[in-house]
């Protein structure tokens, strides 16, 4: 069965071979952090994680948010969580977000902070850890605590955590 | 297991289905390519455009094709002129979902013949379709920390391995059977012989996730005809009956999900069993089109879809049980892996490969066993969706 098609490859692209136009959007956003972000990126200005409590079901949310998933009712108490957690996931990445190679590689994780419920992990980078700790699945499971910017350096984003640093441990 | 009390005035079958290649670049725009596979689909069927009620059509993310409404766009490629005409679209799920929102079309009695198109066109991006990927994330949480698209995944693989113990070789076997599969496919883009070492061997992006272990970037098109069962026994003897749909999303707070098990597709899964009166899935599939963009996500939706316990999807994988003349074979087409990843067209590929399949029209494709039930899956959206297919004949 032959199917319908014409593939070309890049080089006859490049070669002027096949005729194309150009288009080169030019999308800008602001967007508003929203009534939940806005607390928690200040707090992260001081140095603190906050999380949401639903009153209804006990579940405190990592990022927080202003409704429950579950119960879709309001959350209502706001509630620290500890700068340290547990890494529920890790690994090394070898690419930036534009596909090219990155000089270092990086390591990242998924961590479950100390205070919010099971489960409730949140996205960041890990410092001081050797790739091979990701690669022998040494750091999964471990404790890692936030190492954040200077005080005066903080802008009050996700970056004022500079990373997350594995806690010694006896 | 009691059939799900769901009311639906009409069973729908699927009597046609058509392809385009699929290749990392194609001269035709997305408008040739959706209209080549749908007028294959409605040849196939025997049936022309004046036979057609309404249509479906899917395509994923509009940031590929790079024209914001993309539906709009496609509609008189998809057959849509002067009809009733619907656009969908969950991501990467969208392929199946196409064929869902087709089956609901016909079910409920509002329409008796329904083109279901699906295409995709990934090659316009510059330079690379990882760019725009970077988009779907969230801006205050994720974005700044230069997240891309391979993190997410490579996260859930390495939590999936470590809470099952899985080895690296074992998952690598899913990328070595589809790419071999594929070899008999038409549309494939990938398909070789490759060995487990090639894969372990091959450049690592975001460890554990290596090149072999990632379906490619494709252009391509797919589409199927669906009618109701008094226009079905008009036009074949062998109509092939959809008995079972579902789909179902997990939280968009991906860092917040169960990354070993893949709930959505269980939810997903159960919600069509139970509509095809599915009491045991691993007995009572035949033949699985899962979806595969990465080696890891085969094993992963077989066990969301309770074809394989928890973990136990690379033992079965290992033991031959899914390849094509296994008990269980899973992806004989050659999936994403092997023959392509037009987003949205290689979902409803998928759906395409059970029809041949359960119509024994696959060719050299075909599965040993005697396939009666076939299930096929597509998952996306923020990796949060499961869209699941039943066919039976």
């Amino acid at each position: 069965m032959k199917l319908p098609g014409t593939p070309y490859k890049n080089e006859d692209f490049k070669a002027g071979k096949i005729p194309y136009v150009e288009d080169k959007p030019d999308a800008r956003y602001q967007f508003s952090v929203g009534i939940a972000m806005s607390r928690f990126l200040e707090e992260l200005r001081k140095g603190k994680i906050i999380g949401i409590k639903c009153i209804h079901c006990g579940r405190v949310y990592v990022p927080p948010r202003t409704f429950c998933s579950y119960c879709f009712k309001p959350t209502s108490k706001w509630v620290y969580v500890k700068d340290t957690g547990i890494v529920n996931t890790a690994v090394v990445s070898y690419i930036a977000a534009d596909r090219g190679r990155m000089d270092k590689p990086l390591v990242v994780a998924v961590i479950e902070l100390d205070g919010a419920s099971p489960g409730m992990g949140i996205l960041h980078k890990l410092g001081n850890v050797d790739p091979e700790d990701v690669t022998s699945r040494k750091i999964f499971g471990k404790r890692v605590r936030a190492v954040w910017k200077p005080e005066e350096e903080r802008t009050g984003s996700i970056t004022d955590i500079l990373y997350f640093e594995p806690v010694e441990e006896d | 297991m009691a059939r799900m009390n769901i009311n639906f005035k009409n069973r729908v079958a699927v009597i046609g289905a058509g392809l385009t290649l699929f290749r990392r670049r194609m001269y035709e725009t997305s408008r040739e390519l959706a209209w080549e596979a749908a007028k294959q689909a409605l040849d196939s069927a025997g049936l022309t455009l004046n036979d057609i009620d309404a249509v479906v059509f899917g395509s994923a993310p509009d940031a590929f094709d790079g024209i914001h409404m993309q539906g709009e766009h496609m509609t008189d490629a998809a057959g849509g002129y002067m009809k009733p005409y619907t656009r969908v679209y969950v991501g990467g799920g969208t392929g199946v979902f196409t064929a869902i929102a087709g089956w609901w079309h016909v079910a409920s009695g509002l329409f008796d013949r329904v083109l279901v198109v699906a295409e995709e066109k990934m090659s316009p991006v510059r330079p690379h379709p990882q760019f725009v990927f970077h988009h779907i994330f969230d801006p205050v949480m994720d974005k700044p920390l230069g997240v891309n698209l391979i993190w997410i995944f490579a996260l859930e693989m390495a939590r999936y391995m470590y809470k099952y113990n899985i080895k690296k070789e074992d998952i690598a076997l899913v990328s070595v059977k589809n790419k071999r599969n594929a070899l008999d496919h038409p549309a494939a883009q990938v398909a070789a012989e490759i060995t487990v070492d090639d894969v372990l061997n091959s450049e690592t992006l975001v460890w554990p996730v290596q090149r072999l272990d990632i379906s490619p970037v494709s252009d391509g098109a797919a589409a199927i005809v669906l009618c109701n069962e008094e226009y079905a026994k008009q036009y074949t003897d062998t109509p092939v009956w959809i008995e079972g749909v579902g789909w179902s999303l997990d939280t968009t707070y991906w860092t917040n999900r169960d990354l070993a098990f893949p709930k959505y597709l269980y939810y997903a899964g159960k919600m069509a069993y139970k509509m095809a009166g599915i009491d045991n899935p691993r007995k009572e599939i035949d033949v699985a089109e899962v979806y595969d963009p990465f080696d890891y996500k085969e094993l992963h939706h077989m066990e969301g879809l309770q074809l394989a316990r928890k973990g136990e999807a690379p033992i079965l994988t290992r033991e031959g049980v899914t390849q094509r003349d296994g008990d269980l074979p899973i992806n004989p087409s050659g999936g994403l892996l092997g023959v392509g990843n037009p987003i949205a067209a290689a979902g409803l590929m998928k759906v395409a490969e059970i029809f041949w399949q359960l119509r024994k029209e696959a060719g050299k494709r075909q599965v040993a066993k005697d396939p009666v039930t076939g299930l096929a899956q597509a998952w996306g959206d923020l990796m949060q969706i499961g869209t699941v297919v039943i066919m039976r004949v």
